[in-house]
């Protein structure tokens, strides 16, 4: 035996590129379906357990996906808008704590999600530098953000405007950064977390300007009467807040009508939970209420459907390939006609020769076995980062 | 040493057919087999081997009558008694100079590997004049240099017969001599038969006895 796997061995080691493409095939088979299986367990898990947490929302009728995928992973991909209006009458009718979200906007590439620090306590984000969000244009930062982006608090972010040609448009906040949030390996580490009212300001729904009524420029105003006053777009508008223009920001129109993309609920109970989805269950109601977890499990279950076809793709295509890899070694049975004939000349009986084959092809196998142990260490560490940046970002 | 009698041979499938009505090779003899190509001289060899089985007749080898054995004995008695040197010495690339030599005592239980038999083989090597070639694979020695290596791999269980099938018909004319008279050399010290078929007239007067192939062609069987 010791005999066979010397001399298998040697022919291996001679024979390295062909050996090594064999065994990169039969670990190729082998670790596709097993890392497919390990990265989607763990999708699953990530997904779910984030899902599961969050027990209701609340968003205006259409996709429930978009608004689960919006409101716990702060994809850019914008729901239907509701108003704030809503979140009083979850907040005046006592069955829930409503807690506002609006993810429309973006900063450097990076989420600007508005929301109130009801949200921080209810994901129990904690702060590793700086401090809480306590003024206007103030934000707190995501570990993930603050790394790529090399800020900590003190500096300065600007909201990336919505339409870059639009010189009339909204212009772009330069916000503070006061604190930075540790690391929780969820979407939070790449968020710009404000306050709602903040993120209206970035869409210039609450702003800052100069004193018409004080102004010495007269290019400025259109129009001067009794009660009010109209200036033009040359009238200068803040960027940025600060202690001295803070007093200048100020609301048009109710805020009960101002734009959300979603509302968290933490309802009382099961019991009141259950009242406030019937309230919005009607069709005819532009809101629904969802459950995360429902709207994540039908996700996987359509992943895992896909997965079904996955599976049968890699089976046929390992079954083609297993049988190129017979075929291979068939071919090359037939190249090595000639040494098996100086095998069985010099002594070999058919046995040994046999014992040769089945030889080398173990170790192939061995080593295919060993580099598969190898590859599904390294996809089982890595697969929870992978998965994080391929559903978080 | 070798007596072969009433001897018919035939291909499957082929028209072919090889008769030797009486044939014999005294011990220690140096017997040269020539004919025409086709003739059926690579195949007597392996019918003296063991290798192949006559389809009528006796080959009697050693005082055993080889053709009479079955596959498993016929092959040990080969490997223990016999050498055979090939035309194309049937060397493995992926083996060193000295693994070759050995490969024979790796791959049947028949030859065991000892350090005596590993020394000798070392000893054989030097003798052939590559001792300072013995980790060297065989895909980078001249021809005579292969020829050597497969001189001792056949050598080196020391056989009664030596078979040597157009030992030299690879090689260039300077290296024809020089590997016969290593082989005759050798052949002479292990004090064994040799049986070699050869093309080559030239090498024919070292040869203790000459046999005709043409000689066998129609003939009868008794």
């Amino acid at each position: 035996m010791m005999d066979s796997l010397t001399i298998a061995w040697k022919y291996i080691m001679y024979y390295k590129a062909r050996t090594a493409t064999l065994i990169a095939c039969v670990t190729l088979i082998a670790v596709l379906p097993l890392a497919l299986e390990v990265l989607l367990n763990e999708s699953e898990q990530q997904l779910l357990s984030r899902a599961d947490s969050t027990p209701l929302l609340l968003g205006s009728r259409g996709s429930a996906l978009d608004l689960v995928m919006n409101s716990l992973y702060f994809d850019d991909e914008t729901p239907g808008l509701i108003s704030m209006s809503v979140v009083d009458e979850i907040d005046a009718s006592g069955l829930a704590i409503p807690i506002p979200f609006y993810v429309s906007f973006q900063a450097r590439g990076f989420p600007i999600v508005g929301t109130t620090l009801d949200y921080f306590d209810f994901r129990e984000l904690r702060i590793a530098q700086g401090r809480q969000l306590a003024l206007l244009g103030e934000t707190v930062i995501g570990a993930e953000v603050a790394e790529r982006l090399g800020l900590v608090p003190g500096d300065s972010l600007l909201s990336s405007p919505e339409t870059m040609f639009d010189l009339a448009g909204v212009y772009p906040l330069k916000m503070k950064v006061v604190g930075v949030l540790a690391r929780s390996y969820t979407a939070d580490d790449l968020a710009v977390l404000v306050d709602i009212k903040t993120a209206w300001v970035v869409q210039g729904l609450v702003h800052g300007h100069e004193d018409v009524s004080q102004t010495e420029d007269d290019s400025v105003i259109i129009k001067r009467g009794e009660d009010n006053v109209v200036a033009n777009a040359k009238l200068m508008q803040y960027t940025e807040i600060t202690q001295d223009n803070i007093d200048s920001f100020h609301f048009h129109g109710s805020s009960a009508d101002y734009p959300l993309t979603t509302v968290l609920l933490l309802p009382n109970d099961e019991r009141t939970g259950t009242i406030l989805r019937g309230r919005y269950l009607d069709a005819s109601n532009p809101y629904q209420i969802v459950e995360p977890g429902d709207v994540i499990d039908g996700l996987l279950a359509n992943i895992f459907r896909i997965k079904n076809v996955l599976d049968a793709v890699i089976l046929v295509v390992g079954i083609a390939t297993a049988l190129a890899l017979i075929l291979v070694f068939a071919l090359s049975l037939r190249l090595r006609q000639r040494e098996i004939r100086t095998v069985f000349r010099i002594g070999g009986s058919r046995s040994t020769i046999a014992r040769l084959l089945a030889t080398e092809i173990a170790i192939i196998l061995l080593a295919s076995g060993l580099l598969c142990v190898v590859a599904m260490v390294v996809v089982d560490s890595y697969s929870n980062e992978l998965v994080r940046s391929l559903f978080i970002g | 040493m070798i007596e072969i009698r009433s001897l018919k041979f035939g291909y499957p499938d082929t028209d072919f057919s090889l008769r030797i009505p009486d044939f014999h090779v005294g011990t220690q003899e140096k017997v040269a087999v020539i004919g025409p190509s086709g003739s059926g001289k690579t195949t007597l060899l392996n019918l003296v081997a063991g290798i192949l089985v006559p389809e009528q007749g006796t080959v009697r080898c050693g005082g055993r009558e080889v053709s009479a054995l079955g596959d498993a004995a016929r092959r040990d008695f080969r490997i223990t008694r016999i050498g055979f040197v090939f035309q194309d010495f049937e060397l493995l690339d992926y083996l060193n100079v000295l693994d070759n030599v050995l490969h024979p005592y790796r791959i049947t239980r028949a030859l065991k590997l000892t350090k005596e038999v590993h020394d000798r083989a070392g000893e054989l090597l030097q003798q052939m004049g590559l001792g300072d070639k013995l980790t060297r694979g065989v895909e980078r020695l001249s021809q005579g240099e292969k020829q050597r290596v497969a001189i001792c791999r056949a050598l080196l269980p020391s056989p009664q017969l030596v078979l040597a099938d157009e030992a030299t018909g690879n090689l260039d004319p300077r290296n024809k001599g020089h590997i016969l008279d290593l082989l005759f050399d050798a052949v002479q010290a292990h004090e064994s038969t040799l049986l070699a078929v050869t093309h080559d007239h030239e090498l024919l007067p070292r040869f203790d006895r000459i046999v005709d192939f043409n000689d066998f062609l129609g003939a009868d069987l008794a």
